[in-house]
């Protein structure tokens, strides 16, 4: 259920995201309309949103975190688009979002302490403006602007759980690293496509043992799992860490430059669940840490994410598809949420067949909707 | 890939055992089309079409087929609408694959490049093969959900446990079944693979089953084939021809209750395990006493050819019955059930092996009848109690569906029931 932005800029996650904020920024926030930043005060249990309307054009949210887990704010249109959304705000920092919303219309706030479900939701009015006429080909370039945004978000948080998990694994702090873990490879599974279309640096952090060619060593995220779950830290643990980190911050920079087409998207989103279909409804993925289950509701995020950037082009060519799409996404969270535990998810080892069956047959419903994305981007 | 494509069709000739059909009967497919009057004559050619529409559903007494992909679906959707879409979109595609088109057209290919194909492509330039399609709805279909209730026939109850069943839950049951038949396992195996996608996101695979070689014949042209035991399989089978034994036997009447399922039929599905290592073991003597009889002619023993009757009441040395009181065809005949017969189409199966170095193998068991309690249950309760090859065999999954009559022209399956 995480995100993508249309017309946005996300504040507070890196660089990236601040040089896109000054690239797109017709308007400083100061001067918008409707009374300035709108504060957002958001705790383990309340999301108090200062005022719940503003006017069309750039709306500006102060979110500060007043609780005790990691918390994520969210501006969703219709059909859970995201317009836009900070992540990774962690308890006592306060950070930025700048949305664009340029059409009126009714909107939805969400906090979403510990970083997952639906959030604490509240409505959220923008008046104002006259919706403005775009035609499919802008629609379509939106679409693939917002999506590389929402990557760069991605990436950015990416860099800075890595970046956790490195520091505790050198730091021989085996049970911080185990935690850490599986959250900072949420930010990897949902762009994963992405990371693969640099053919080089998917093995070097996401290789499993068995995937790994003569000549190549065995390092990244799996290497450390192996080491954390099975065979203990090793005399070279701490360098694989390192280098993992310097794979990553190479990921991001070249991320920054990474021109998607429409396309390209709609596979993306069909790649995904591929993902979720092969290596982590089987167990393959995180065969040491069994920890699929939060790899899997990343890799659903990301082709959500990358579906809801397409969003206008699919209601305006078939907005039938659509409603499949939302319903057969929903069921997806279903099935999930039943597994959910705390922050976190069962281990795929106390999953039962009858529980993994459910699941399989959720993804098969959702990936044939899916796969027909990509025949409506190309306008056929 | 041309001569690819015809080294395998030789195969699949080849082990329908019509030799007289070269490869040259492939490109005649125009040819065919002109005896399609005919098509029980025809079915075993590897261009044959079989007519999907009809008064019964084709695959029953359609002469046997070589290969088959049978699936039990799950239904996932709860909603009426979505699951009548679903069985006049499958209908469409179906009745198409049976003329050996694509599920679509421009399905496979010259479509737009862009999208995913809507045919999944495999058998392209395969003739028809003379495929058939049949469906059928499970007992779990007429729950709430569907408003079905009032619609189920009071024959459509799950089987009884027999004993010694080793029933595998999930290679058991299911809402819908949908069988493929064809000459060429690639056709049928395109039929089902297409159907399912299809249906994804309103139904979902339960359990499915290839099977390689038929175990019965269903017309007298027919060679009766072996089963894994190496016997004759179904020398007693109602033939297609015996269209008196079909209405008492094998099709629903109105007076059986549910206008709806009138001209059709029930299906019984059996997987059937076999210990093929440990019968190969056995001695001819004791293999043939098993069976009841011989295994080079297949006649019943006391007789000289496979289609004598037998007769269960000649007594050999010592005064004991030459065709055993436990032997398989005694217990299964109807002289032993009150007349009781099926309709047998059931085939071979090779899962692989099982792990501990033997084969995964045996009888899909499948059989067509009026009535299942009246005359699958009381043949299997026989068996399962007293057949001495049941030390030989396992039953490891079950289905019992309700097969709708023919569809006609401009109609979609199962539109007695649901529309």
């Amino acid at each position: 259920m995480i995100s993508t932005p249309v017309r946005v800029a996300v504040a507070g996650i890196g660089l990236a995201t601040m040089a896109a904020l000054a690239a797109c920024g017709t308007q400083t926030p100061e001067e918008e309309k409707g009374g300035g930043a709108i504060a957002v005060n958001a705790s383990d249990d309340a999301c108090k949103v200062a005022r719940a309307s503003a006017d069309a054009g750039t709306i500006t949210f102060e979110v500060t975190n007043k609780g005790s887990r990691v918390t994520e704010f969210y501006l969703y249109a219709e059909g859970d688009r995201i317009m836009g959304e900070v992540e990774n705000v962690t308890p006592g920092l306060t950070r930025r979002l700048i949305v664009e919303v340029s059409e009126a219309g009714e909107y939805q706030t969400a906090c979403k302490p510990g970083m997952q479900g639906e959030g604490i939701r509240s409505a959220f009015k923008v008046t104002g403006q006259a919706d403005k006429q775009v035609d499919t080909d802008t629609k379509l370039a939106d679409a693939t602007k917002s999506y590389q945004r929402w990557v760069n978000s991605q990436t950015g948080a990416l860099q800075t759980k890595t970046e956790e998990f490195v520091n505790a694994v050198k730091g021989k702090k085996v049970d911080e690293a185990k935690k850490l873990f599986p959250v900072a490879r949420i930010y990897w599974e949902r762009i994963e496509p992405v990371a693969e279309s640099f053919g080089d640096i998917d093995p070097k952090i996401d290789n499993r043992e068995d995937g790994v060619e003569p000549g190549q060593k065995f390092t990244g995220f799996h290497r450390l799992e192996k080491d954390l779950w099975v065979t203990g830290l090793q005399a070279d643990s701490a360098a694989i860490a390192d280098q993992l980190l310097v794979d990553v911050k190479d990921l991001v920079n070249r991320a920054k430059t990474l021109e998607l087409t429409p396309l390209q998207l709609a596979n993306g989103a069909k790649e995904l669940l591929d993902e979720v279909a092969t290596g982590k409804i089987t167990g393959e993925e995180d065969r040491y840490s069994h920890t699929d289950l939060w790899d899997f509701r990343s890799n659903v995020d990301g082709s959500q994410a990358a579906v809801a950037a397409l969003r206008p082009v699919i209601q305006e060519r078939n907005p039938g598809l659509l409603t499949t799409l939302d319903a057969k996404f929903e069921a997806v969270d279903k099935v999930l949420e039943k597994h959910q535990v705390g922050d976190g998810y069962k281990l795929y080892t106390q999953l039962t067949k009858a529980d993994i069956k459910e699941m399989s047959d959720a993804v098969d419903a959702l990936g044939e909707p899916v796969s027909q994305v990509s025949e409506v981007v190309a306008g056929q | 890939m041309t001569e690819q494509l015809s080294r395998r069709r030789l195969f699949g000739v080849a082990g329908a055992g019509a030799a007289a059909v070269g490869v040259g009967a492939a490109a005649g497919v125009l040819a065919d089309r002109s005896l399609d009057a005919d098509p029980v004559a025809n079915a075993s050619e590897s261009a044959a079409q079989v007519p999907f529409h009809g008064a019964h559903q084709a695959g029953i007494v359609t002469p046997a087929q070589d290969r088959m992909h049978f699936v039990a679906l799950d239904v996932t959707t709860t909603s009426r609408e979505e699951l009548v879409d679903l069985l006049k979109a499958w209908t469409t595609a179906a009745e198409r694959m049976t003329r050996g088109l694509e599920a679509v057209d421009k399905g496979a290919v010259g479509g737009v490049r862009e999208a995913a194909p809507k045919d999944t492509g495999e058998a392209l330039d395969l003739p028809a093969s003379a495929l058939t399609l049949t469906i059928g709805f499970g007992p779990s279909l007429f729950d709430e959900r569907f408003g079905l209730a009032d619609k189920k026939p009071e024959a459509l109850t799950d089987l009884p446990l027999f004993p010694g069943d080793q029933l595998d839950p999930a290679r058991t049951g299911g809402d819908i079944c949908l069988q493929a038949c064809a000459n060429d396992p690639q056709v049928a195996v395109h039929a089902i693979r297409n159907l399912v996608r299809i249906g994804f996101g309103k139904i979902a695979v339960r359990w499915s089953q290839l099977g390689f070689g038929r175990t019965s014949s269903t017309t007298r042209a027919q060679a009766t084939p072996r089963n894994l035991f190496g016997f004759k399989d179904g020398t007693r089978n109602i033939k297609a021809e015996e269209r008196g034994e079909l209405d008492k036997h094998v099709w629903v009447a109105r007076s059986d209750g549910q206008d709806w399922l009138a001209g059709g039929t029930y299906l019984v599905a059996r997987r059937i395990r076999m210990h093929i290592e440990i019968w190969d073991r056995t001695t001819l003597l004791e293999q043939e006493q098993i069976v009841g009889r011989d295994k080079g002619e297949g006649a019943p023993l006391g007789q000289l050819k496979e289609f004598d009757e037998p007769d269960l009441n000649v007594l050999g040395e010592g005064g004991l019955p030459v065709i055993g009181d436990l032997a398989h065809i005694r217990l299964a005949s109807k002289e032993s059930l009150g007349g009781v017969r099926i309709m047998r189409r059931g085939y071979n199966f090779i899962d692989g092996s099982d792990g501990l170095g033997h084969l995964d193998a045996g009888l899909f068991f499948i059989g067509f009848m009026r009535d299942a309690h009246k005359q699958f249950v009381p043949m299997q309760r026989a068996l399962a109690a007293n057949d001495e090859m049941m030390e030989y065999i396992e039953h490891t999954g079950s289905g019992l569906f309700a097969v709708p009559p023919g569809v006609a022209e401009g109609r979609h399956w199962g539109a007695g029931l649901l529309t």
